[in-house]
């Protein structure tokens, strides 16, 4: 086991220190997925379905084939391998096949090949498909009636539970309780870097595939499998990446494989990338959720609560089970609950399939619960402050699943800090006068509370584990690769600070390359918050190797005591005046034969967990957060502003306090587009809304100028120096904050994201709560 | 048709086809690939450039428009081997995560300090509107613009 070192004095971590990435992300040579290039290359189109439901009768490419720089254009004939795609249950074919169904508008049919990009669009667009027209199923009370199944069998494919004491009993018996029904919609990742793949023959008679994404691991075994060839001919590296928030962790493996039967067939290198529009209506989202809550209260204290929640899973599973899991545990929220009941199905529908986002299925029950403890607070005439510390995790609590946890619960912390950032009695009572005093304008102040299980848990605990080679070369620079990716989160500058603190050396000496599968084993994905612990801790074993060989050779040399020796920034001494740069050092150890690069490996603990009552040890750990904001609704036309915002969050220790809050502003910024402006339109299974003119993200001109961010460091330790990850808490308490100040504001209770103007003057209207 | 213009400081003569996009230029016929795209439509500012002072997208932009003109890119911010009091702030003030807005976001600050060495925070605002950065929420990339402006007035740069 690794211990935490915190408390301890560090030299780097902690420390504000300028990302490793940045010089070269301002200067423009930073390459992207569409900035490389290769002799040769072909560029690729996607014909697909643009319909939602059907059986696909012929695929007609005589006139695309004949157009003007059409090199090629494939088709489910030309895979030489599985037509199958898709992580978790193998329901979705590559390119469909003819006489095969098509279950939503971005099932792709064929691949074009051209020698330039219009050309291939162009071409794309004469591919002649032919489909018999099925009912679409669109929504989720349709594929609950199981009267047009999608795949054959019932359109509920799968389901989790939670079953905790005996909430039905202690629900009949209870003079208080309360209901709440749901909804959150899709949320689109909106990556500022779209899609993009290029697939090359290499020199090991095999293929290498660049491009953005999360998880090369997931690549490399979808192109092995979509070519049919062992896993040892395809060689995966990371280009730089342009954002990714979950929607590059399962959707670049369909983009290579696309891009790699094009490579395939012409022995040349295919690029794929994807426009704005494409990459909208075809790729993954949040997942909808309709969610029902049954909640029983025993004076202040919540004694059962009951869930059903609903998945719009869309027309492939792809992520979904396991995206479920992370609904499943967060659904009661980070309260302790004697009898919880939980019951979360995923439901087939003839659209884009839902997969990761940011919160991995979180955020929409967080919502939910948030909601319900808030109405409830409302009800019930209790302070939702106090209702939530009364109720909170703390130390030795139990959460949804029973798991007892005992270390590094900071959630009553996080509360008691935005409590006093928002000076919350007092920013409550400047609403209520404000809104005495103005009818056009109302003001409301929420809360939120939230935990956030960290990383993969016991629904992914076979994924569960990371790689790491560290070298150091004869002139004390320092190599490190790992299997995590970096795609904006800040990933590279913590690992390089952790390798600077383990080794001793200057951070400016140490490279983390790009992930390449050829030099790290699978680490797993790149997703739930996990790098820093599960690759950290990776590179510090290998790194703590290291360093000890070095101690060996300064001993060597002078002769002083091994537990004497200190590395700090680039120098080594013993103390006693013995003393020799970081490099000399190294060069001592080169010239003495030394082994100077080591593999680090790090595991996940194991978990105990019983899948068929949802009880034991979810996660192997839980992040914490609180959040207040205050808006201001306009009553004539219903939009909302955000003035205000506060937020504590539970890390367990900020390694890169800089990296920490920029995610949480981040997070922040994007939790408030799902809250209130990201509105995924579609029309008969089509999305509309596939640019930035109507599916609306936040400018500068929507984040609130004032966000107060509260760090608390409750060390885990199993995390190196105490981390516990922050990528993903940072948005997740934000569409309930909102949409409870949304609620105070117009003393109506708001029952689904995004709160829109529409809905907001819906609600206004509503003579009833 | 033959056009005559400047990137970064270099004057070109050159043949070009009349529909392309200038960001499909910039990128594929000058290899300056700092110039990213977004959406293609306008609406996200990876694509910003420098034409004759102002910031542009130059994916609205068809490669004739800058006959005679001049077009700087974030490969042309850079001086004598130094990086411009922006690209400096955007480090130091951590303005940079995914990076893929930063070179659109950098040319629309560089364009508003050309013009306006003491912006207020609205015309900063205004300024970078039209750029959307997924990634930071915005604060620090504010604090970068506020900063390096702070060193270009104090003449530090
Ligand atoms: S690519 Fe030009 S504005 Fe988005
Ligand atoms: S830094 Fe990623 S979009 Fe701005």
């Amino acid at each position: 086991m690794l211990k935490s070192n915190s408390g301890e004095s560090t030299n780097v971590v902690g420390k504000m220190v300028k990302r490793v990435d940045a010089l070269e992300k301002v200067n423009g040579c930073a390459r992207f997925a569409a900035d490389i290039a290769f002799d040769g290359q072909i560029y690729c189109a996607l014909v697909i379905a643009e319909k939602p439901h059907g059986i696909l009768r012929s695929i007609d490419v005589s006139l695309a084939s004949k157009m003007e720089g059409v090199e090629a254009v494939f088709t489910w004939r030309d895979i030489p391998g599985d037509n199958q795609l898709g992580e978790a249950i193998k329901d979705m074919p590559c390119l469909v096949k003819e006489g095969e169904k098509i279950r939503y508008w971005g099932d792709v049919v064929a691949v074009v090949a051209a020698r330039d990009r219009i050309s291939a669009e162009n071409a794309a667009k004469s591919v002649r498909l032919d489909i018999e027209d099925l009912e679409p199923v669109l929504s989720i009370e349709e594929a609950l009636e199981d009267r047009i199944k999608i795949h054959g069998g019932s359109n509920v494919k799968v389901t989790k539970l939670i079953r905790k004491g005996d909430p039905e009993t202690v629900i009949k018996n209870s003079k208080e309780v309360f209901e709440g029904e749901f909804y959150a919609h899709y949320q689109e990742q909106a990556y500022m870097e779209p899609q993009g793949i290029t697939v090359v023959p290499d020199l090991d008679y095999g293929y290498t595939v660049y491009g953005t994404m999360q998880c090369p691991y997931y690549v490399q075994s979808a192109v092995a499998h979509v070519l049919g060839l062992p896993m040892n001919r395809i060689r995966v590296i990371q280009t730089e990446t342009g954002g990714a928030f979950g929607g590059k962790e399962d959707v670049p493996s369909y983009v290579a494989s696309y891009a790699a039967v094009a490579a395939f067939n012409l022995k040349r290198p295919a690029r794929l990338i994807y426009s704005r529009e494409i990459d909208i209506q075809t790729t993954s989202k949040r997942h909808p959720i309709k969610s029902f809550y049954r909640v029983a209260m025993d004076g202040k204290k919540i004694k059962a609560i009951e869930v059903m929640a609903y998945m719009d899973m869309g027309a492939y599973a792809t992520l979904t089970p396991i995206v479920m899991f992370r609904t499943l545990v967060h659904a009661a929220g980070a309260y302790d609950i004697e009898n919880v009941n939980v019951d979360v199905y995923g439901v087939y529908t003839n659209k884009v399939p839902p997969g990761a986002f940011r919160g991995f299925g979180s955020p929409q029950v967080l919502f939910a619960v948030e909601s319900m403890i808030d109405d409830i607070a409302w009800k019930l005439r209790i302070d939702p402050m106090e209702l939530r510390e009364e109720n909170t995790l703390r130390p030795g609590s139990r959460t949804s699943t029973d798991h007892l946890i005992v270390e590094s619960v900071g959630a009553p912390e996080t509360l008691a800090r935005v409590k006093e950032s928002s000076h919350w009695k007092d920013l409550v009572k400047e609403c209520i006068e404000f809104n005495r005093a103005n009818e056009d304008k109302k003001r409301g102040a929420g809360l939120s509370h939230i935990f956030y299980g960290v990383s993969l848990g016991a629904g992914g605990q076979a994924l569960d584990k990371s790689g790491a080679h560290v070298l150091i070369n004869r002139d004390g620079s320092v190599e490190v690769r790992i299997g995590g990716t970096e795609m904006g989160q800040g990933a590279k500058t913590v690992i390089a600070m952790m390798a600077a603190e383990e080794l001793g050396q200057r951070m400016e000496r140490i490279l983390v390359h790009q992930p390449d599968t050829a030099f790290v084993p699978d680490s797993g994905p790149t997703v739930a918050s996990r790098t820093t612990i599960y690759s950290g801790n990776a590179v510090r074993r290998a790194c703590i190797t290291l360093k000890g060989k070095l101690i060996s050779v300064f001993y060597d040399l002078f002769n002083s005591r091994p537990d004497k020796v200190k590395f700090c920034q680039g120098e080594v001494s013993d103390g006693e005046g013995r003393a020799i740069s970081f490099d000399r050092l190294v060069d001592a150890a080169y010239v003495r034969n030394v082994k100077l690069f080591e593999a680090g490996w790090y595991d996940t603990p194991k978990l105990s967990f019983d899948m068929e009552n949802g009880l034991g040890e979810a996660y192997v750990t839980y992040s914490y957060a609180s959040q207040v904001v205050q808006v201001e609704v306009d009553m004539a036309t219903g939009s909302t502003k955000v003035l205000k915002g506060f937020t504590a969050h539970d890390v367990g220790k900020a390694v890169n306090p800089d990296g920490v809050i920029g995610q949480i502003q981040g997070g922040f910024a994007q939790g408030m587009g799902y809250a209130l402006y990201e509105d995924l339109k579609l029309r008969n299974g089509k999305i509309i809304s596939d640019n930035f003119n109507t599916y609306i993200i936040p400018t500068i001109h929507e984040v609130p100028p004032e966000l107060v961010i509260d760090i608390v460091e409750d060390a885990f330790s199993e995390g190196p120096y105490g981390a516990k990850g922050i990528g993903e808490p940072s948005l997740m308490p934000v569409p309930a904050s909102v949409a409870n100040a949304v609620s105070m504001a117009i003393g109506k209770r708001v029952r689904q994201i995004p709160v829109t103007p529409e809905y907001v003057l819906g609600l206004i209207e509503k003579k009833t709560d | 048709m033959k056009i005559d213009f400047k990137v970064n400081g270099r004057d070109y003569s050159l043949e070009v086809r009349e529909d392309m996009r200038l960001l499909d230029f910039l990128r594929e016929e000058l290899k300056l690939t700092g110039t990213k795209e977004g959406c293609g439509e306008g609406e996200c500012g990876a694509c910003t450039v420098i034409i004759d002072g102002k910031a542009v997208n130059s994916c609205l932009v068809l490669v004739p428009e800058i006959d005679g003109r001049e077009v700087i890119t974030v490969e042309g911010l850079e001086r004598d081997g130094r990086l411009h009091p922006l690209q400096e702030s955007f480090i130091e003030k951590g303005a940079v995560q995914c990076g893929f807005c930063t070179p659109g976001m950098l040319m629309s600050a560089k364009a508003l300090l050309d013009g306006n060495a003491d912006p207020s925070d609205e015309e900063i605002m205004e300024a970078i509107e039209g750029n959307l950065c997924r990634c930071t929420g915005y604060y620090k990339i504010v604090q970068a613009i506020r900063d390096a402006a702070g060193k270009l007035r104090n003449g530090k740069a």
